[in-house]
This record gives structure tokens, C-alpha cells and sequence, in this order.
């Protein structure tokens, strides 16, 4: 190799400016892939990207953390982006008269089925305690969830694998399950996205439709606040019954 | 636009160091978006600025999961030999739980919210 282009890749591989780049062009490549395929649901463009960007670091042996010192840039703002999910929230409950019963009710049946499927299937299939306890607050947000998992006996590192894993699932099959149920509302279908896949549910809810966006992301926060309260609750008199 | 971020950004770190003063195990971030939705609701308007900042971010709020997602790539190694029950219980869960939310609320509101 030619001395020069091997300072070159020194300075590449260890700059956050190669990370942050190379997270953008997968992603536009995701996005691109996902417009030209008709806006597929299947087509995630956060798959696409997250399969290429893994492939590309392992062809060029630069480990995770090295990748992540760039990627942290991007990675930030999912908290500026958070708080900006109180706009379309407003928006909502500024023109939203009735119906927050319906909420209600859907939001805590949501909630306790997110939770109870996920242990119910999992003990089914022979999973551990300790990895059942980590699967169930897999629809929230990813602080949320590994702050719930801890207090409940999971494994915090696993909960947030689960969480991401959630949401693009989510993603990529809940718009098939909701045409196949013949849910056509918007807000019915914002709704069940943001609750049962959180941010990334919610992400692909407001490119869609602008009523499924708020719909989505007042579940996120409603579904948070919901799990966080119920699953220890559940764990309590689950632990009390069983002695 | 930069006013805007300057808000969303004051709205965190308000909710960070609540967070962490009261030990809440509700995350920062969730908490300033809760501080921001009650001045929102108070104010008559939401300010044009906020709002075409809020959709910018917004409109790309998939790409900010990339990281975390090669991170999850990167760990894989943490489901251990118990995968196929994980996996199978996070599909099947996930479905469930999409139809049983949108099914019921498109029931129960029909009629009650004027649809667009």
C-alpha cells in the first residue's frame, strides 16, 4: 500500500467525520431503495441502512465504538427530537373535542398486551425468567424500557436490543396487520403504531399520513408513561401469587 | 429556526435535570416534551418557527435510529442461544399488540372524531 493513502485511511477510520457521513448515505440509500419499491412497509429504510453500514464495517475491520464516536452526532438528537413530539401533540389536543375515553381504553389494553404477549409467547417457547422479564417492556422507548426492565430483574443490555428490534418489526409489518384487520383510520392506525413500536413506529407513522404522526406520538409518550406504571405493578402481584 | 432549537434544547435539559434531581425513572427528553406540551396547550398558537423546525427533525426522525440500530447488529451476542424465543416472541407479540390497539380504537371512536 501506498505510504500516503495509509495515512489517509488512518485519518478516515478514526474520524467522526467518516462515521457521520457513512450514516447519511446509508440511510439515503435506505430511503432511495424504500421510494423506488413503491413505499413498501417491508422496505424499511432503517434496516436497509443499519445491514449496510454492519457490512460495511466489518469489511473494513473498524469496530463499533470507533463507528459510534461520529454516529453519536446523529444519535443525539433523538432528544431534541423527542421534545419537538410535544408540537404535533398540541396540534392534536388543541382541535381533539371527545373521544379520550376511546384513548384510554385502547392505550391500556394496548399497553398490557404489548407486555403480556411478550411474556406469555416467550414462556411459551421456554425463554428464562431473567429473559422474560427483559422482554417485557419491549414497546417503549428504549430509557424507559431499560429503566423498567432493571427495577423488574431483566437484563437492561437486552431490553434495548429487543426495543429496536421491536420497532422496526413494527415498521415493517404492523401497516399489513392494520390493512389486513381493515383498520383504516389514521388515528387508529397512528395510534397502534406508536404504541406497540414507539419512536420508530411513530417515525414511519408521520411520513405516511399527518394525523397518523400525532396519533403516534402521543401513544409514545401515553405508552411510556402507561408500561412504566403497569409492568411493576403486574411484577408485584405476579411475584405475590406465585409465593 | 435557531430560536426553535434553542427551545427544544432548553425543554431537555430542564427535563434531564429534573430527572435526575427527583431520580425519575421517566427519561429526560420525555420529560421536557411533557414541560413544552403544557406550554403549548397554555399559548394560543404554536409559534410558526417551532412548528416548521418540529417537522423538519421530525420528517427525519428514522434516520436518528440508525446508530442505535448498528448497535443492536453489534450485540446480537447478548440474546445467547435463546434467540429463536426472543425473536418469535417480539414478531408475534408486536403483531398482536398493532392489531388489538388499532382494531379496538377504530371501534370505539368511529363516528366520534371527524376522520380525514
Amino acid at each position: 500500500m501506498n505510504p500516503n493513502f495509509e495515512e489517509v485511511w488512518v485519518y478516515l477510520s478514526a474520524s467522526p467525520l467518516t462515521a457521520l457521513t457513512i450514516t447519511l448515505l446509508a440511510y439515503l440509500f435506505g430511503d432511495w431503495v424504500y421510494q423506488k419499491t413503491g413505499r413498501m412497509p417491508i422496505v424499511n429504510p432503517v434496516l436497509i441502512a443499519v445491514i449496510v453500514i454492519t457490512v460495511g464495517l466489518s469489511v473494513t475491520g473498524i469496530d463499533y465504538w470507533t463507528y459510534f464516536e461520529g454516529a453519536q452526532f446523529v444519535h443525539f438528537l433523538l432528544g431534541p427530537a423527542t421534545v419537538a413530539l410535544a408540537i404535533p401533540v398540541a396540534r392534536l389536543l388543541k382541535t381533539m373535542r371527545d373521544g379520550y375515553g376511546a384513548l384510554a381504553v385502547s392505550l391500556l389494553t394496548g399497553s398490557l398486551t404489548a407486555a403480556g404477549s411478550a411474556v406469555f409467547i416467550a414462556d411459551l417457547l421456554q425463554a428464562s425468567e431473567q429473559t422474560i422479564l427483559s422482554l417485557a417492556p419491549k414497546s417503549v422507548t428504549t430509557p424507559i424500557a431499560m429503566g423498567i426492565a432493571e427495577r423488574v430483574g431483566g437484563l437492561p443490555s437486552l431490553t434495548a436490543v429487543c426495543v429496536i428490534m421491536t420497532g422496526v418489526i413494527g415498521a415493517m409489518f404492523g401497516p399489513y396487520v392494520l390493512n389486513a384487520a381493515r383498520v383504516t383510520s389514521w388515528r387508529a392506525r397512528g395510534f397502534a403504531m406508536g404504541v406497540a413500536a414507539h419512536g420508530i413506529g411513530t417515525a414511519r407513522a408521520i411520513q405516511i399520513n399527518q394525523n397518523a404522526g400525532a396519533f403516534a406520538s402521543l401513544a409514545v409518550g401515553l405508552n411510556g408513561l402507561a408500561t412504566a406504571t403497569l409492568v411493576p405493578i403486574l411484577y408485584a402481584l405476579w411475584q405475590w401469587w406465585s409465593g | 429556526m435557531l430560536v426553535a432549537i434553542t427551545q427544544l434544547l432548553c425543554c431537555q435539559l430542564v427535563g434531564e435535570v429534573i430527572a435526575r434531581v427527583l431520580e425519575l425513572s421517566i427519561p429526560g427528553p420525555v420529560i421536557g416534551m411533557s414541560l413544552l406540551l403544557i406550554v403549548l396547550l397554555y399559548k394560543e398558537t404554536i409559534p410558526q418557527s417551532l412548528e416548521s423546525t418540529a417537522e423538519g427533525i421530525l420528517s427525519h426522525l428514522s434516520l436518528l435510529f440508525v446508530p442505535a440500530g448498528v448497535g443492536v447488529v453489534a450485540h446480537l451476542t447478548v440474546l445467547g442461544n435463546e434467540w429463536p424465543a426472543i425473536v418469535g416472541s417480539l414478531i408475534g407479540s408486536t403483531i398482536v399488540t398493532v392489531l388489538v390497539t388499532g382494531w379496538i380504537l377504530q371501534r370505539l371512536h368511529r363516528g366520534r372524531f371527524d376522520e380525514s
